[in-house]
């Protein structure tokens, strides 16, 4: 420090004569300081904004008259920046003086160059154009030998430094690293930390040198590199283990009171330090019992020596209760930390309660006794003045929220949402009211009442999640017909009555969610004609607030119920006056209806009662349009094309000549494409491509469609995994013996606590009480374990029922559905479980053991609730989802054909050929075979889908006997990250059949061309294990995918990119014409052609799962400029030598 | 990460904004107009926390401020930072400018703004907390000081005009207000609106 002092002053005689000579007298000073002080004074003494505006408005005229002429020194600049920075911090904008601050900046001496740093660091922003113009004084201020400009170019680097220009200034920064001045050493270390957060990519080669940062002599510096590691953990705590031991001494010796005194704060060692350190442990220590281990001393030390003086020793408290509730727990330490959250929710001081209640929600997953510790504070809490404390009291109840205490707590957060205005909280606080009554509702009235608030309060602004999970409670409904039918009838009901009110104005979700419901199961009333509804929701149509989408809902429930009665004068009133509305959905919804209802029959098969559930087989393949196309396309019309085709080829049109072949005629393959189509249930797409249709069929069955739509968003498998999810991601309670007697030694002491209060104590206490019993009833120890969301009892009546029963009944019974299914998910379960495996052996039907295996993994992956698993199941079902599954239309049967070896090379080729037919949507490669011996063969195949690589491997077992426990295993590199299981096992292959599983590869680390190999082994009859190694190579292009993209946003994308490559490479004469060059890199690298202007090409791809690279290729007199860009540091490098390859080979 | 730092005084007069993270012209005006809101509503005694609400960032993100007579110091950070290490921050800081202004009062930030912000340098840095440590930042700052002082007593003729500001508008004596562990010597200054 002192250092600085003395650099300064010996600077000072040159500053001071530098002064007299330029500026004069003070004389002039005084006048231009004043003037600040009499624009402040005159803008004080105005009364209202308008004046002061106008004040504003002719200061900066004066002011800008002022920068822009030539005569005004910089002293004078000086002066006139502060009152901009003023003028700035009252929200009037000075662009005009942003320039003029860099160059103050530039040219100034010490003093006016502070200024100016000032002001551009408060003027721009990192993406600022001007920015660029500091770059220069940046760096020579970097290299000056004063400090105090070394410090002002680190500080402005921090703060603000445009990304691109980090090259220009990072070797100096890191010079600085070993500057002698700790000052200066502490300062770099900031300015890197800036990089690291905007750039991470640039500093990644010096992160030795943060080590060295963190071992510094001076504890400022190692503070300082104490962000970095922070930021580096959280997001890569595995990378850093091994500095958990340093990061132990550190602590250490800061809680030991090894520091020098200056770093006390009110005589405690370092605060700030500490807390920093507690946090970065407990990133270190999560999940992780060795390195958790190493920290119990520190801790410990840490809590006992936090002796409670000041605010700030409770800051480390809470934090090392925080760490200590975050690391693999230790039980001593546990005891003591929640010791503490006593002490702090037990506080008077408001801060510490808030805090408090802070670490109770925290912890009570893992410990919930303590909030029945605290439940008298936590009830006064409730009703406290302050909302903050309130919300974060509310957010403790929810987490303690259990099937006999819902209806209190549910009532608390409602109250609390009738008083709240900010949209944010409304949000959340909705979500989470729907997510409790659905788990814990005690009964269908105050279920539909609770929804029926969320409904009215959240409105418009909550997550649409809520009114969509909520009408497929109602429609999939639960084990017990009879329930059901008691919550839809009352909640018919309670609509009706509510749409009784004159004049009452619900928000639109309400609306929507009403005329479902109504349009729906109105049935159910005995009484109630459709008419009298009919009515209402007619009533709620011509209502001028309703918006155009709620309409079509009503609608839809309008033409459910029509289907119900015989005539209805209201509908035809509708129909009349909607078929002529200007809105021309309403038109076509009005038009539909009519028709609709001209054909009772029909309408009634398209609207069957109560069958919402229910899959309505669609033909969206519209094949029964075929021949009508084939018609048409025989007269010679243009095959249809979708309208991003169409537009992308009006942009190319114009620049390019079309190179493809024309397609091959469409009228004889059309009809038997069209057959597979047709016959898939699930297949939409695939066919009505090929046959020329419009997969849009859009307008056309609205009604149907928004049951589709409803349908989808709450399908059978898509919530799933979602809601379990849910359930389970609250870890596990260890059931600890020791627990319940505890609790219920709480129990007795709160009761003799509460008995000896309740004598002397006021009514309002006993209220209290009451209100705390009904609060955490369920809370004492039988019900401990209810409380971790375990509570899947008969209790909770609002569950959703379990959907893989559902799921599984589904596939026993359909064999056909389970081919296309469940086919893709079982190659990536992970099956550990032989037994299950082999106890399925003897049945025959290949199918039907499939779809018991597939609910088998799927039951005891939810039995064992454990994260992971279930994090399979989520991929399992996302996978199931996948359209269009491979081997439909049960390809996979076995044939047994007279001749074995025939037999398995048809079979091959079969499956191969049903692969590629249906894959014909994606590019992919030839079948090649990997490995092969007497038994058995490997083949493998890639598939180039838009988002990833697939690995197709074909197992064919080619020889007479089955093979058994055959398992495939991939093995695992650094280079590649497989998303399923890597391994995968058959238990047994039948003799001459084959088998296939599918791997999603993602690349980790860029290569050119990479090995991925694997091996498989198999077991005949009771022989030991045979193995088969192969491997496959992957390269780069498996990766690349084409990126579409306009030019425009070509444009926008490379300025943003900083990495760049260029290169001159030579081309052939075949080349040299521009369109086929990049045809060629079009089809060998599958970039995409964005635009060609002249002899310049443009080209954009992506490296998956997302990394853009741009290509800007400009050919002249045989050689070829090649740039590129990327967001990628390496990319482009890579692109380059795959772009030189295939130029030459071609 | 503190996300900005913003200083008004009870009317909601901003006396120092300072973000560490890009926000439009007129997007930070409306955080220093809706944070003032929040924060005025708030009695003294109740917490010293607040949500930022939408405007910054949503429920990651913490409004830390204290109340020292006539001027608010609101920090607003992201869930990164310990919420009472920040009190204290904001004490330090303040604690700091007394130190450099002599019994700081809402007068000294408003003449001397460019100062408060090289003293805020010194404390936060580019969003980080650089140094905690009251001492050093006087030292840092008193060598910064000296240079102006080297320009030839220039810097003497603005004091002498602030200190007649502060006379001729503070017709009432200086009132003592007790602000935690520091006493703060805070002028009336409700003419300045």
């Amino acid at each position: 420090m002192s250092d600085i002092v003395e650099k300064t002053l010996t600077a000072l005689p040159g500053l001071f004569l530098q002064h007299q000579a330029a500026g004069g007298s003070g004389v002039p000073r005084v006048s231009v300081s004043s003037r600040l002080g009499s624009l402040i004074r005159s803008i004080t003494a105005l009364t209202s904004k308008h004046e002061e505006e106008k004040l504003i408005q002719q200061e900066l005229a004066s002011l800008k008259a002022t920068v822009a002429a030539p005569n005004t020194t910089l002293r004078l600049m000086k002066e006139c920046m502060v009152r901009l920075i003023y003028c700035e911090m009252l929200g009037y904008e000075s662009s005009f003086g942003y320039i003029h601050a860099i160059k103050l900046a530039q040219q100034g001496n010490l003093l006016e160059k502070r200024v100016g740093y000032l002001a551009v660091s408060l003027f721009l922003h990192e993406n600022h154009e001007l920015l660029l113009l500091l770059v220069n004084t940046v760096v020579k201020d970097l290299q000056s030998t004063n400090l105090v400009e070394v410090c002002m170019a680190l500080t402005i680097v921090s703060q603000i430094f445009p990304r691109e220009m980090i090259p220009a200034v990072l070797p100096l920064i890191e010079d600085k690293l070993q500057h002698s001045k700790e000052i200066i050493r502490r300062k770099a270390v900031q300015a890197l930390y800036k990089f690291h957060l905007i750039a991470p990519n640039q500093v990644q080669h010096i992160h030795v040198k943060f080590r060295k940062a963190l071992c510094d002599r001076d504890v400022g510096v190692m503070a300082a590199s104490l962000h970095i590691y922070l930021r580096m953990i959280k997001e890569n705590p595995s990378a850093y283990k091994d500095l958990t031991g340093s990061f132990v001494t550190i602590l250490k010796q800061v809680v030991g009171g090894k520091l020098p005194v200056d770093f006390n704060y009110h005589s405690v060692p370092a605060p700030w330090l500490q807390i920093q350190l507690l946090r970065i442990l407990g990133l270190l220590g999560k999940d992780d019992p060795r390195t958790s281990e190493l920290t119990y001393d520190v801790l410990d030390e840490s809590l006992r020596r936090a002796e409670l003086s000041h605010n700030i020793t409770y800051a480390i408290l809470f934090e090392c209760v925080h760490t200590i509730y975050t690391i693999y727990p230790k039980p001593e330490l546990l005891e003591k930390a929640a010791r503490c959250i006593g002490k702090f929710v037990l506080s008077p001081k408001i801060n510490l309660k808030y805090l408090g209640l802070k670490a109770l929600t925290y912890v009570i997953q893992q410990d919930p006794n303590l909030a029945l510790q605290h439940q008298m504070t936590i009830i006064e809490c409730l009703d406290h003045p302050d909302p903050i404390i309130k919300r974060e009291t509310l957010e403790l109840l929810y987490r303690i929220t259990n099937a006999q205490n819902v209806s209190v707590i549910v009532q608390k957060m409602l109250e609390y949402l009738q008083q709240s205005k900010e949209e944010y909280i409304i949000i959340s606080l909705v979500g989470k009211i729907a997510e409790l009554a659905e788990k814990y509702a005690p009964g269908n009235e105050w279920f539909i009442q609770t929804m029926n608030a969320v409904f009215s309060v959240g409105g418009d602004v909550m997550h649409p999640d809520i009114p969509n999970n909520f009408l497929r409670l109602l429609a999939e409904g639960f084990d017990d017909e009879n329930e059901d039918k008691q919550l839809r009838l009352y909640a018919v009901q309670s609509y009706l009555s509510l749409l009784e009110i004159e004049n009452a104005l619900y928000p639109q979700r309400f609306l929507q969610v009403m005329s479902w419901v109504l349009g729906e199961y109105s049935y159910l009333l005995d009484k109630g004609t459709p008419e009298i509804i009919i009515t209402k929701l007619y009533r709620l149509l011509i209502n001028k607030s309703t918006t155009s989408e709620t309409k079509a809902w009503i609608m839809a429930a309008v033409t459910k119920l029509t289907s119900q009665t015989h005539s209805s004068k209201t509908v035809e009133k509708l129909i009349q006056e909607f078929s002529v509305s200007l809105d021309t959905c309403m038109r076509q919804h009005a038009f539909e209806l009519k028709h609709l209802q001209e054909n009772v029959e029909l309408m009634k098969s398209l609207l069957p009662v109560d069958k919402s559930c229910e899959d309505l087989v669609v033909d969206a393949s519209l094949s029964f349009l075929d021949g009508f196309v084939a018609e048409g396309l025989d007269q010679g019309a243009a095959p249809y094309k979708p309208h991003h085709q169409r537009q992308e080829e009006k942009l190319s049109q114009g620049k390019v000549l079309n190179f493809e072949p024309y397609g091959l005629s469409f009228s004889s393959t059309m009809s038997s494409s069209g057959c597979t189509g047709r016959q898939s249930p699930a297949g939409i797409s695939l066919s009505s491509d090929v046959s020329g249709n419009s997969a849009e069929t859009g307008q056309k069955e609205t009604n149907s469609l928004k049951l589709e739509g409803v349908k989808k968003l709450w399908g059978k498998e898509g919530y799933l995994p979602k809601k379990e999810n849910k359930a389970g991601s609250s870890p596990e309670l260890q059931p600890i013996a020791q627990d319940s007697t505890l609790v219920e030694n709480v129990d007795q002491m709160i009761m003799k606590k509460d008995q000896s209060q309740a004598l002397h104590h006021s009514e309002e206490e006993a209220e209290k009480q009451r209100l705390a019993s009904t609060l955490f009833v369920g809370l004492g120890s039988e019900s401990a374990v209810s409380l971790l969301g375990k509570t899947d009892t008969v209790s909770h009546k609002f569950r959703r029922k379990s959907k893989i029963n559902d799921t599984k009944n589904r596939e026993v019974t359909s064999t056909h559905n389970i081919n296309c299914s469940s086919f893709s998910p079982l190659s990536n379960a992970p099956y550990e479980d032989n037994d299950h495996l082999n106890s399925f052996q003897d049945k025959e039907d290949i199918g039907l053991k499939k779809c018991s295996l597939g609910s088998e993994f799927l039951e005891s992956g939810l039995k064992s609730e454990s994260l992971t698993e279930l994090h399979l199941v989520e991929n399992f079902s996302a996978c199931s989802l996948s359209p269009p599954s491979l081997f439909e239309d049960n390809s996979m049967e076995i044939f047994h054909p007279p001749h074995p070896t025939l037999s398995s090379f048809a079979n091959e080729i079969s499956l191969t050929s049903s692969l590629l037919e249906e894959l014909n949507e994606h590019v992919h490669s030839d079948l090649v075979e990997l490995c092969n011996n007497e038994m058995l063969k490997v083949s493998s195949c890639k598939i180039w889908k838009d988002d990833c690589l697939l690995l197709v491997w074909l197992i064919v077992n080619k020889s007479s006997l089955e093979l058994k426990n055959m398992n495939l295993e991939i093995t695992s590199t650094e280079n590649f990250k497989i998303l399923e299981h890597p391994g995968f096992c058959f238990p047994v292959i039948e003799a001459e059949s084959t088998k296939s599983i599918q791997h999603h590869v993602q690349m980790e680390k860029l290569f050119t061309e990479e090995d991925l190999s694997g091996c498989v082994k198999y077991k005949v009859e009771e022989d030991p294990y045979i193995q088969l190694e192969f491997s496959i190579t992957l390269s780069l292009l498996d990766f690349i995918r084409p990126m579409k993209i306009c030019t425009e946003d070509f444009g926008k994308l490379w300025l943003s990119f900083a990495n760049d490559v260029k290169q001159n490479i030579k081309i052939s004469d075949s080349q040299a014409n521009l369109p086929f060059a990049l045809k060629t890199l079009q089809q060998k690298l599958r970039l995409h052609i964005v635009d060609i202007i002249g002899n310049e090409g443009i080209l954009a791809c992506h490296l998956l799962p997302s990394v853009p690279c741009l290509l800007h290729l400009r050919a002249h007199e045989g050689m070829a400029a090649l740039w590129f860009r990327s967001s990628c540091s390496t990319l482009p490098d890579y692109l380059l030598y795959q772009c030189q390859k295939v130029m030459e080979e071609s | 990460m503190i996300q900005a730092i913003l200083v008004f005084n009870n009317h909601g007069k901003p006396r120092l904004v300072r973000f560490y993270q890009r926000f439009p012209e007129e997007i930070q005006q409306q955080i220093v107009r809706e944070t003032f809101h929040l924060v005025l509503k708030r009695d003294d005694n109740i917490c010293n926390f607040l949500e930022g609400g939408s405007l910054i960032g949503g429920s990651d993100y913490k409004l830390i401020y204290r109340h020292y007579a006539t001027l608010y110091f609101v920090f607003c950070v992201d869930s990164s930072e310990s919420e009472l290490g920040i009190l204290d921050l904001i004490q330090v800081f303040v604690e700091t400018l007394d130190k450099c202004f002599e019994n700081v009062c809402e007068l000294d930030l408003i003449f001397h703004m460019d100062k408060v912000h090289y003293i805020l340098q010194e404390v936060v840095m580019g969003g980080m907390v650089l140094e905690t440590n009251m001492n050093e930042i006087v030292a840092q700052i008193e060598a910064q000081n000296k240079l102006e002082k080297s320009e030839g007593g220039l810097s003497a003729a603005p004091a002498r005009a602030v200190s007649a500001v502060k006379n001729i508008n503070l017709p009432e004596i200086p009132r003592n207000i007790n602000i935690g562990d520091i006493n703060i010597k805070v002028p009336n200054l409700s003419q300045f609106v």
